[in-house]
């Protein structure tokens, strides 16, 4: 089912990933500070992000995950009360300081939030937009790039005789995977996911979570979650955030077992 | 306990009630009274011809140049309205977003040109008019008429834009567009029964002012062809024609005024089909 995704699509920039890249971190976080006028959200953040890996961060809610996902594609700079300073080097590009086309950078990732928010026009079109937005025109192409998309996410069977119907009468479930899939269809190398599943029906979550460990063979994932079973269940690699720090870091079934500190034991004991 | 509780309920029931249908009740009297006065003066005549000799003494002819006045100078300023307006609003949403104390003094400015009493705009229009070396015109009409509706269209479209979730925002540049593409693209397109609204807003309210046209789009019984020509307008139609001490006349001031109601009627629920239509992709 996922085979076809392989195939490159002539004319569109194919992540090539070379056997030295492939064990390298894409991201590479080095002394990121958040601030919301006096409060200090992220507290000197140092943090690499390995390769086509599950990366979670887990915390509690309002530790700062969420804000730490947004820095990574810049939409701290929707909000003003944050001031953001340090590096965040994505593929050796420094994110935060970069005079690059910040919506170049952006299409690097694709962004998955806690509710679906289809963009208000067809079901069709909501994938279309970002291909579009790489100055692709051509029709068939872009027919090709919507299908394969919405077959990725499981989509296409339930979609296909309604493609021009407006993207809201969608079911939640169904627009959150169009939110992947529309994300996905721009090629990005990083897929940010902040508690996608929390709107969710637990069937719905299912699917999400399955796509997920698919899709992690091709892309980078960083998922932003509170439950920890989600996080059992999904993670090659485990942060643990604790008000704005990373407490505990490294491999889910090591972490879990063996907690170094007491807020970790008592996040998994008393968390769930 | 519970009885006051049910008393309480039904008279409060009673009285919101009372209110909301009093509403409909001054709307549906108002059209009542301008019909009833203006039926024996209502005529087919009256919307294809042009005033004739007399026509003020109660002599033949109709009210077609103020008609297409009227038409004229509404959808031209509201072109203009939309032309300033619409940047205007997307520019406050997108790029003041993270300002917003800028933001809260371009909507206070705002909210009080939406205040400002039309003949003051009249006044100024004269005033920009004559400085211009221009006379009494179409387009100094248009003008005048388009500083008064554009505050309206601006904070009505606001309005809509400013309750569009951050989340929308966020779709749209993490996939890649630029703050242009999000606000003509995604933004516009989310808010467009406010669009609608703004629009409908701004010219029921242009084509039903009779102070900021007085002195700026003159009055003339002929149809003007050129944009330097002065143009009549139904509300001065109305005004002139209610002032004679002639009975007849007076019942053609009503008429004129049931004509102005019924045009304001159509645009009302042609916009309103319009909004329904291009607003199934609504997120809601």
């Amino acid at each position: 089912m996922y085979r076809e995704n392989i195939i490159p699509i002539p004319g569109q920039v194919q992540a090539e990933t070379t056997p030295d890249q492939m064990l390298s971190n894409i991201i590479k976080i080095e002394n990121l500070n958040v601030y919301a006028g006096h409060q200090h959200i992220l507290k000197n953040i140092n943090l690499e992000i390995p390769r086509n890996k599950v990366t979670v961060l887990l915390g509690p809610s309002g530790c700062g995950k969420t804000t730490l996902l947004k820095c990574m594609n810049r939409l701290t700079e929707l909000y003003k009360e944050l001031k953001v300073s340090g590096h965040i080097y994505i593929e050796d590009d420094d994110i935060l300081n970069s005079n690059r086309n910040i919506a170049s950078l952006r299409q690097k990732m694709g962004l998955l939030s806690q509710r679906p928010f289809p963009l208000p026009v067809s079901i069709y079109k909501n994938v279309a937009y970002g291909i579009k937005l790489k100055g692709i025109r051509d029709r068939k192409l872009i027919d090709y790039s919507v299908e394969r998309n919405l077959r990725e996410v499981g989509l296409w069977n339930e979609v296909k005789d309604r493609l021009n119907s407006p993207a809201s009468g969608l079911s939640i479930g169904q627009q959150q995977r169009l939110c992947l899939a529309r994300g996905l269809a721009v090629k990005p190398r990083i897929i940010l996911a902040d508690e996608p599943t929390s709107a969710l029906d637990p069937i719905s979550s299912k699917i999400i979570e399955n796509l997920f460990k698919e899709m992690k063979k091709h892309y980078t994932i960083i998922l932003v979650t509170h439950i920890m079973r989600q996080a059992v269940r999904l993670a090659d690699h485990v942060v643990f955030m604790y008000y704005g720090e990373i407490i505990e870091q490294g491999n889910p079934k090591k972490l879990f077992k063996n907690p170094q500190t007491e807020k970790l034991r008592k996040y998994i004991t008393e968390g769930n | 306990m519970n009885r006051l509780k049910r008393i309480e309920e039904a008279i409060f029931r009673i009285f919101t009630g009372l209110a909301a249908y009093s509403v409909i009740a001054i709307l549906a009297f108002i059209i009542c009274i301008i019909f009833m006065k203006g039926f024996n003066a209502l005529s087919f005549e009256m919307i294809i011809h042009v005033p004739k000799g007399g026509y003020y003494y109660g002599g033949e002819g109709g009210v077609l140049n103020a008609i297409v006045g009227s038409l004229y100078i509404a959808f031209g300023a509201t072109i203009m309205a939309v032309i300033i307006g619409v940047p205007a609003a997307l520019y406050i949403n997108v790029h003041l977003i993270r300002r917003k104390k800028t933001q809260n003094t371009i909507r206070y400015f705002l909210d009080a040109l939406w205040g400002i009493p039309s003949i003051v705009y009249g006044a100024f229009g004269f005033t920009l008019m004559l400085y211009l070396g221009m006379h009494a015109s179409l387009l100094a009409g248009i003008i005048t008429v388009a500083l008064l509706i554009t505050p309206i269209m601006v904070r009505t479209f606001d309005e809509v834009l400013s309750t569009i979730p951050k989340g929308l925002h966020e779709a749209s540049l993490a996939l890649g567009s630029t703050k242009t593409e999000m606000a003509f693209k995604i933004l516009f397109k989310q808010g467009f029964s406010g669009f609608i609204t703004a629009v409908l807003l701004s010219f029921g309210r242009g084509i039903g002012d009779a102070a900021s046209v007085l002195f700026t789009a003159g009055y003339t019984d002929l149809i003007p062809v050129n944009l330097d020509e002065p143009a009549a307008t139904l509300p001065l139609a109305i005004f002139f024609q209610l002032s004679s001490p002639i009975p007849e006349v007076r019942d053609r001031a009503f008429a004129a005024a049931a004509l102005l109601t019924i045009i304001i009627l159509i645009i009302s629920i042609g916009a309103r089909y319009l909004s329904k239509k291009f607003s199934v992709t609504t997120i809601k």
